[in-house]
């Protein structure tokens, strides 16, 4: 007798309830591998999940042949955007500085000591890092650090501590003018630093690398020549 | 290399907040369409419909700066038009509202003669989802043609992820109960 069969107000198992997002291929892996494990041993479920996908193409169906907007949607809205206060546009930016005081507003908790957590809150500020540059280097026309990362520089490698907070990765990479480029590294925790915008002789870097590795945030840091 | 939507979709949402009328644009272009047809579903009025989606995306413009990521772009889309949807529904007068519903329904449903002609099972399809109630068919839209996860519908209708699946449920064995009563029957739900 298959696991599916139930008398009609009860409501099946977890498996058939996720048939039409497995239909619309909208599971994580899991719970699709799960799924698909159930139909395969199921040849009633299978049955209902065919009756899913006819629903499926239907529900495209209804959809696709109800048109699109008319022209007056888009200039109705690009009016009312004119007659918008226009928006003050930024003159400069100190990333660093607005990442630190956005980092200092989350509680320790919420950002979590250790390891891991610092690991996830230098994630974190690496997309927070990528998305403004790409934000305000396009829009503005502004020369930022993602935009001349590639160019020439000086680069120190560098491994946070892991009770490092992410609002003192923020102030620390502030004072030293330094840029997240890469990173982490899968096994070693490492981040790419741009610590200048020109290559710096070997005896500035080592004295970058020195400044750094002292600094109380710092676990491990080197240079990258 | 490959462009990833829901990135391209924060890029843009980031640029709109800095005030690019260009990515606007580009946004607009990109997911009016779709957002036109989940509140014309709702609302059932083109013009109606038309008006909602400039005052979603005018939403958009107003509060990129303050869009989070925690949701794909588009589901946030589908959340505020939906909010728009419902005010704009609460605002009619009930009787206009029940005139509305009666005339799609009507437009909808078939004689009995032209049902008994009807051969093509999918076309009993698409009228039975037309006839579901406007929660039934939302939930139906945002799985079917939205691509929405569980998480994502909750996040949009502001339920429980468990009443999303059952809700979704229902939707179908209603669905079922209507195609029983044009003739077809497809097994339960």
């Amino acid at each position: 007798m298959s696991a599916v069969k139930k008398p009609d107000d009860e409501i099946p198992g977890d498996v058939e309830l996720l048939l039409p997002w497995h239909a619309a291929g909208t599971l994580n892996r899991r719970d699709a591998a799960r799924v698909e494990q159930a139909l395969a041993n199921d040849n009633e479920l299978a049955a209902r999940y065919e009756r899913v996908r006819e629903e499926l193409g239907e529900a495209i169906r209804v959809n696709e042949s109800l048109g699109a907007p008319s022209a007056r949607a888009m200039e109705a809205l690009f009016a009312k955007i004119d007659a918008e206060p226009a928006r003050q546009s930024k003159a400069s930016f100190n990333l660093a500085a607005r990442l630190a005081g956005f980092m200092s507003g989350f509680s320790p908790r919420t950002l979590g000591y250790g390891a891991a957590a610092a690991a996830l809150a230098i994630v974190l500020q690496a997309g927070l890092l990528a998305g403004m540059f790409v934000k305000q280097g396009q829009v503005g026309g502004y020369t930022t650090a993602s935009m001349s990362e590639s160019g020439a520089g000086a680069f120190v490698s560098v491994r946070f501590k892991p009770e490092a907070t992410a609002a003192d990765i923020g102030q620390f990479l502030s004072s030293n003018k330094a840029v997240i480029v890469d990173g982490p590294v899968a096994g070693s925790g490492m981040f790419k630093l741009r610590v200048a915008q020109r290559v710096l002789s070997d005896r500035e870097l080592d004295a970058v690398v020195k400044a750094m590795a002292a600094s109380p945030v710092i676990g491990f840091a080197a240079a990258v020549r | 290399m490959s462009t990833n939507p829901a990135t391209s979709d924060e890029v843009l949402i980031g640029r709109i907040a800095n005030g690019d009328r260009l990515a606007m644009q580009v946004l607009f272009a990109r997911h009016h369409v779709r957002v036109f047809r989940f509140v014309l579903r709702l609302v059932r009025n083109e013009a109606t419909a038309e008006d909602l989606i400039s005052e979603v995306f005018l939403d958009v413009w107003r509060q990129a700066g303050k869009f989070e990521g925690r949701s794909a772009v588009s589901t946030w889309l589908l959340a505020i038009a939906r909010f728009k949807a419902l005010s704009v529904l609460r605002r009619k007068p009930e009787q206009e509202l029940d005139d509305e519903v009666a005339a799609a329904i009507e437009d909808d449903s078939d004689t009995p003669d032209v049902t008994l002609q009807k051969k093509d099972k999918g076309d009993a399809i698409r009228k039975c989802l037309g006839r579901l109630s406007a929660e039934h068919r939302e939930i139906i839209d945002l799985v079917y043609y939205h691509e929405k996860s569980v998480e994502e519908v909750a996040g949009i209708v502001g339920i429980p992820e468990a009443t999303v699946k059952t809700r979704m449920f229902y939707a179908r064995k209603k669905l079922a109960e209507l195609l029983k009563a044009e003739g077809i029957e497809r097994g339960w739900p």
